[in-house]
């Protein structure tokens, strides 16, 4: 029999050499004589075992990781006679880390095929969609709303609010985009979930078409994934050949297409009405709203636009319905989120798993603390507009309420920790640095508070009048916090005052943690 | 053995300026697919194609300008033989990305923004590749590199200067 070997074809893979071992197996084998098949899956999301690599068995699919080009011959060995390798970790399903975590958006990521729309129905895929088109427009919508889903892109508002505004609005034409722009450093989510099972963002995409009455969507994705473009383009030019999107969609009346547009190294862009000016050909400025897109959006049409991990939550909804969505999470927050692990951590990678979990059981238990050995000293939370928290703020349970109550945001989920060596006043220094690389020009506080404030930190920084300045530093944030027409502007100051307040000691005339470390 | 420089991009041709911009003008909003179009044929947005884009899409060539300047990924004119992007975003940071950029910066003895005097290499910041849980990361003529270390960050230089 054929050996079958799955390695992963997702960014982070490749960028450790997963290109590398696909190529080294294959002549491993031809040197043996043997004949095998390699399935380019995306990740399963266990960053820090990447590249793993997995081999069917009877058993079930068996793990390998991480797999240099130099172990493939070993690791080949084993595959071939079921024998044991340092590397080998067991049944995949099997994999701790995988196996604590609550599967929903992400269940196919890392095992299926990303390029074959067979496999994405082998596994459950357009069950949703199937759901959905028998049960029409008003009784989507009431799913979706009960679902309790919340955007993913960050700002947490109900999606079926925002869908029912734009199905209810009357108008020649309607829009759905997904933002896949995901410029917050320490998210790779929408990333991962595009090369690994861009299918799934598809459906629920066209899921939101066939509710709001839309027949052409865009993805926007950002240059910096082109990986995820072309797993994007693939997999739409795929549905269009098995009948998913163009016209009669699954054999309905309904007709739906997609397109990809790529946007241009500006992080602006990912808010939603600047990614709206973009999309039409202009500079990312900010729109002011209202109108809200859902009234006034691409075009000057009615359009649904959604953060990609709040599509890819649809088909789960409508295919086992809204209740065992809902079940998972803690207040507010229903069902689960994609939380990302990043920075200076020992286990970095993706975890789903229900709203509720602590910050410190994320970055200590799942994480498993620094990847240097070091001791966390800051986690930042929800990128680069996110706080700081402390080691004293680790209780604080993933939920978009209770981060806003300690001065936080979750955000897209994204964590990025730093152990002791790091120095706050230069992380503050660079969230305001970015606000002033980032900012789209329209309003004062935000383009001209955050250079000001750049100069400020660094005065700070050289033992420059520091009381006075830490006072113009706060000062600044307040005006940019009250004056800034959107996030960039108005949140950039939680970075900024969380250093302040919970790291004061580093903005010392003389840091002490400097005078310790001597 | 010499190395033979291959140019990845085409020479500046106001023939196949027009061809690209209007294969591309009838999609709605097309500006930055245009303007993308472009320099993945030249390497960069040459000026002269500003007005024909303006034209072809019925804008003023300040509008189109306007774009053209707003956004990072556009260049003004070409990049070094190679481009070398290093993330300087958060997660990086963490993971001792800014040694790494000194490191760089130092031994190619350029800053971040810049390019090397025989215009071999051009060294960029980027913010995020999102490839953060294998920080620090980089990219190197479109190819991305994730577990940055000193190893691999030499190794990356002696390739681009070759
Ligand atoms: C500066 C800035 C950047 C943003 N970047 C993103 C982004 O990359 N991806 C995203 O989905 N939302 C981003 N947002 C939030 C969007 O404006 C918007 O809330 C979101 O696309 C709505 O989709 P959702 O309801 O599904 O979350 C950003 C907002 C701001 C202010
Ligand atoms: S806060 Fe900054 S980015 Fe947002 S609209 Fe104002 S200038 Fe533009
Ligand atoms: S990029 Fe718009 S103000 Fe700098
Ligand atoms: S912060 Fe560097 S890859 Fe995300």
């Amino acid at each position: 029999m054929k050996m079958r070997i799955f390695v992963p074809r997702d960014a982070a893979a490749i960028a450790v050499g997963a290109d590398e071992v696909a190529t080294a197996l294959e002549q491993v084998a031809a040197q043996r004589g043997l004949s095998i098949e390699i399935i380019r899956t995306g990740s399963r999301g266990l960053c820090w075992l990447e590249p793993m690599v997995e081999v069917a068995t009877l058993k079930g699919r068996v793990a390998y990781g991480p797999v240099g080009p130099e172990d493939v011959a070993s690791v080949f060995e084993s595959m071939a006679s079921n024998g044991s390798h340092p590397l080998q970790l067991g049944a995949a399903d099997e994999i701790p880390w995988l196996k604590r975590q609550t599967r929903l958006t992400f269940a196919r990521c890392g095992v299926i095929d990303p390029r074959s729309l067979d496999d994405y129905r082998t596994h459950g895929g357009y069950k949703g969609l199937a759901r959905a088109l028998s049960l029409g427009s008003d009784a989507i919508l009431n799913e979706v709303t009960a679902s309790g889903l919340r955007g993913r892109g960050g700002a947490g508002f109900p999606t079926g609010i925002k869908w029912k505004t734009v199905a209810q609005a009357k108008a020649d034409r309607k829009f759905i985009v997904c933002n896949a722009d995901e410029g917050d450093s320490g998210t790779f989510a929408d990333r991962m979930i595009m090369e690994g099972d861009p299918f799934l963002v598809i459906e629920g995409m066209t899921t939101a078409g066939i509710t709001v009455g839309a027949t052409k969507g865009y993805i926007y994705i950002r240059s910096e994934y082109p990986h995820a473009v072309e797993a994007m383009n693939a997999a739409i030019a795929a549905a269009k050949r098995g009948g998913y999107l163009g016209d009669n969609i699954g054999g309905s009346s309904y007709s739906f297409d997609l397109e990809v547009r790529v946007g241009a190294g500006a992080y602006v862009c990912g808010e939603e009405t600047s990614l709206l000016e973009s999309l039409e050909g202009r500079r990312g400025l900010v729109r002011a709203k209202p109108p809200l897109p859902a009234h006034y959006g691409l075009f000057g049409k009615p359009t649904v636009i959604n953060n990609v991990l709040s599509f890819a939550a649809i088909p789960f909804i409508l295919a086992e319905g809204a209740k065992a969505y809902a079940d998972f999470g803690m207040g507010r927050s229903r069902g689960t989120m994609p939380i990302q692990l990043a920075g200076n951590i020992r286990q970095g990678g993706l975890f789903e798993t229900a709203f509720g979990v602590t910050l410190g059981e994320l970055v200590d238990d799942i994480g498993g603390g620094t990847a240097t050995g070091r001791p966390i000293r800051a986690v930042q939370v929800g990128g680069p507009l996110g706080a700081y928290f402390p080691r004293a703020l680790f209780d604080t349970p993933f939920d978009y309420e209770a981060f806003a109550a300690r001065d936080g945001l979750i955000g897209h989920g994204g964590i990025v920790v730093f152990d002791d060596s790091v120095d706050m006043r230069k992380q503050a220094r660079f969230a305001m640095e970015f606000c002033a690389i980032e900012s789209c020009g329209k309003c004062t506080p935000c383009r001209i508070g955050s250079t000001r404030g750049v100069e400020t930190i660094e005065k700070i920084i050289n033992g420059e009048r520091v009381g006075e300045n830490l006072a113009l530093v706060e000062d600044l944030c307040n005006t940019m916090k009250f004056g800034s027409l959107c996030a960039l502007g108005g949140f950039t100051p939680y970075p900024v005052l969380s250093a302040l307040k919970h790291f004061r000691e580093d903005f010392a005339p003389v840091p002490t943690t400097l005078q310790a470390a001597e | 053995m010499t190395a033979v420089y291959e140019p990845r991009y085409e020479r500046w041709d106001e023939t196949r300026g027009a061809e690209i911009i209007a294969e591309h003008s009838k999609q709605e909003g097309a500006t930055l697919v245009i303007l993308h179009a472009l320099q993945a044929a030249f390497g960069y947005v040459p000026e002269a194609a500003v007005p024909m884009v303006a034209q072809a899409l019925n804008l003023s060539r300040a509008e189109v300008h306007g774009v053209f300047t707003f956004y990072h990924d556009f260049r003004h004119k070409p990049a070094g033989r190679h481009v070398l992007k290093l993330c300087r975003a958060e997660a990086c940071q963490a993971a001792g990305g800014d040694a790494l950029a000194a490191r760089a910066e130092a031994k190619l003895g350029v800053s971040l923004g810049s390019t090397t005097a025989d215009d071999r290499v051009t060294l960029e910041p980027i913010y995020c590749l999102g490839l953060c849980a294998t920080a620090p990361s980089a990219m190197f003529d479109g190819r991305l590199i994730g577990r940055l270390d000193e190893r691999r960050i030499d190794a990356l230089v002696a390739e681009a200067q070759r």
